[in-house]
């Protein structure tokens, strides 16, 4: 109950925040439209308020603040905007329709899963390989993470224009862009998980002159669990990020990535932040399920 | 004890087939800060069915001589043969069960699967699994938890669960490094009265570590008495205390000798000047 109390003054504090933001920050639009609409505004005239601070016309036009936050195309939605937006765009809209957030959402979805899916299995190998073998340690570790250390933003249009050259497309490059970002936590978080048994677990294999592959399915893996979950959803969420950007440099028509760009492109702001936040709502609840999952896998192992 | 009783437990052991046989053995660990003796001309014979003690303040080898006992380690100088064959070889046909000073059992298996982890891994049947895990968690009093988890089991009753997992496949020799070290006095007597009757009832062989006094007097036939720098044998005790030890045989004179025999051992060994 306190928590949750909380948790609510976090929010309430952000949505004053905003709304408190949104005033000085649209303003002079507002300004404008209400000065071409005929009202009395101080001071008259675009030319004269264009060096002004945007807190002091604020403050010398307090009537218009309400109207900051219902503009069509504003600098800075309003919560209750985008909210409306995402309404629209989601209950309200056929899933089928082109401006259904919940189509993009599911083009991207679909991206970010299988995506998710690649890095995951690459990394769990790779992890196993590192741990097992120095060579591969020495190897394949620093270029796992020097891979990380390039922008993607940088990588994903090349990595889209190698793959349509050689014929593929559609899906795939999406997701081998959204595993390019997602492998890499697992990674990490595998190779760290698969050598947590201390010298001890291993000495009590050692005496039972277990071999690697009894050690690796009967030690090592169940020992990693922890480990791997932590991983899994911080690579679920980077592979929405992948998704996200890979539809960028594509010129994509559907999915959130494509969203954000039309948006931009026509200056409809409501629509970049809706599908903004769309993204955000569906890595939380992404991460959620990852979370539900962990918990129940650990409940089942006897661990939590 | 006269020549006469000095006479026969030599000639029962001469009788006895000896289980391990170190001769002159050394091991030298490499360090950042130059090398380490840990084991320098230990000679050491145990025969079938004792049970001996380690006993020695910490770096005087007692562990290492274990581990090189479970081939754990490899000694540097020396011979030592476990069962008439070298540590790996006995290793490898599974010769002895080995119980750590921490239990060590895996969080996400229940009792009797953790039990049931080295027969898995030694390809035991279903069958004879469940066999063994019935009978190991009756030999070690702790029938009716097989089902539960560590977490939901007492430090002491975790111990015994890995005494149990240690006995499961039966081998005939059982190494424990300091096992009831991290356990309270109280629940430490009681273990010691359990293996006690164990070894009894069993007739293995048993190799011990712990830095107690009373509690090597009190289990063992024979106390191995060792110091540090390098790691040696000072004494080896033979117990005259009967098989048959209740609790409150660590109150007669007997028990109190050996006992101050171990000790001045101890001090022979310098280990507490420096």
């Amino acid at each position: 109950m306190r928590s949750l109390l909380a948790v609510l003054t976090v929010v309430a504090a952000i949505v004053v925040l905003w709304y408190a933001a949104c005033a000085p920050m649209n303003i002079k639009g507002v300004l404008t439209e209400l000065e071409r609409g005929g009202a009395q505004v101080v001071p008259e005239g675009a030319p004269a308020r264009r060096d002004m601070s945007a807190f002091g016309l604020v403050a010398g036009n307090s009537f218009a603040i309400p109207a900051t936050w219902a503009q069509e195309r504003p600098r800075l939605p309003a919560p209750h905007q985008v909210v409306t937006e995402l309404w629209n765009t989601t209950v309200m809209k056929k899933i089928t329709s082109k401006r259904s957030l919940v189509y993009h959402g599911w083009v991207t979805l679909s991206a970010t899963l299988l995506g998710f899916a690649i890095g995951t299995g690459l990394g769990i190998l790779l992890a196993v390989g590192i741990v097992h073998s120095r060579v591969m340690d020495m190897s394949v570790m620093p270029w796992a993470i020097v891979s990380q250390t390039i922008p993607i933003i940088a990588l994903a249009p090349m990595i889209i224009v190698v793959l349509y050259s050689v014929g593929v497309q559609g899906i795939l490059p999406k997701a081998i862009i959204s595993a390019y970002l997602s492998f890499f936590p697992v990674v990490v978080g595998m190779v760290k998980g698969l050598r947590s048994p201390d010298a001890m677990q291993l000495d009590l294999l050692k005496t039972y002159n277990a071999n690697t592959n009894q050690g690796f399915w009967k030690l090592r893996l169940p020992a990693s669990m922890p480990y791997l979950f932590a991983s899994l959803k911080i690579g679920i969420a980077a592979s929405l990020v992948g998704a996200i950007v890979g539809e960028l440099p594509t010129g994509a028509v559907a999915g959130l990535g494509a969203r954000l760009l039309a948006g931009s492109y026509y200056g409809q702001t409501v629509q970049i932040w809706s599908a903004l936040f769309g993204a955000a709502i569906l890595a939380g609840l992404l991460v959620g399920l990852l979370g539900l999952i962990e918990r129940a896998t650990l409940k089942r192992m006897g661990m939590s | 004890m006269n020549n006469e009783t000095m006479n026969q437990t030599a000639a029962a052991r001469d009788a006895a087939q000896p289980v391990v046989e170190a001769r002159g053995l050394d091991l030298t660990f490499q360090t950042n800060d130059g090398p380490v003796q840990a084991l320098k001309d230990v000679n050491l014979t145990i025969d079938k069915g004792d049970f001996v003690s380690f006993i020695g303040p910490s770096g005087c080898g007692k562990t290492t001589f274990l581990r090189v006992m479970a081939a754990l380690e490899q000694p540097t100088g020396g011979t030592i043969t476990v069962n008439g064959m070298t540590p790996d070889e006995a290793r490898r046909n599974r010769a002895y069960g080995y119980v750590f000073q921490a239990a060590g059992l895996y969080p996400w298996r229940t009792i009797a699967k953790n039990i049931r982890l080295p027969l898995e891994i030694m390809g035991y049947s279903r069958a004879r699994q469940e066999e063994r895990v019935k009978d190991v968690l009756q030999l070690v009093d702790l029938e009716g938890f097989g089902e539960k988890y560590p977490w939901q089991l007492s430090g002491g009753m975790q111990q015994r669960a890995s005494i149990a997992r240690a006995l499961a496949f039966d081998a005939d020799i059982l190494l424990m490094d300091e096992p009831f070290g991290a356990l309270d006095e109280i629940v430490r007597d009681h273990l010691n009265e359990q293996l006690l009757q164990l070894w009894a009832r069993t007739n293995k062989t048993i190799g011990f570590v712990t830095h107690s006094i009373p509690e090597a007097v009190y289990l063992s036939t024979r106390i191995v008495v060792m110091s540090p720098r390098p790691g040696r044998i000072t004494d080896v005790i033979e117990s005259p205390l009967p098989k048959e030890r209740p609790l409150e045989i660590r109150d007669t004179p007997e028990f109190i000798e050996i006992a101050h025999r171990v000790r001045e051992g101890l001090r022979a060994g310098h280990s507490y000047d420096d």
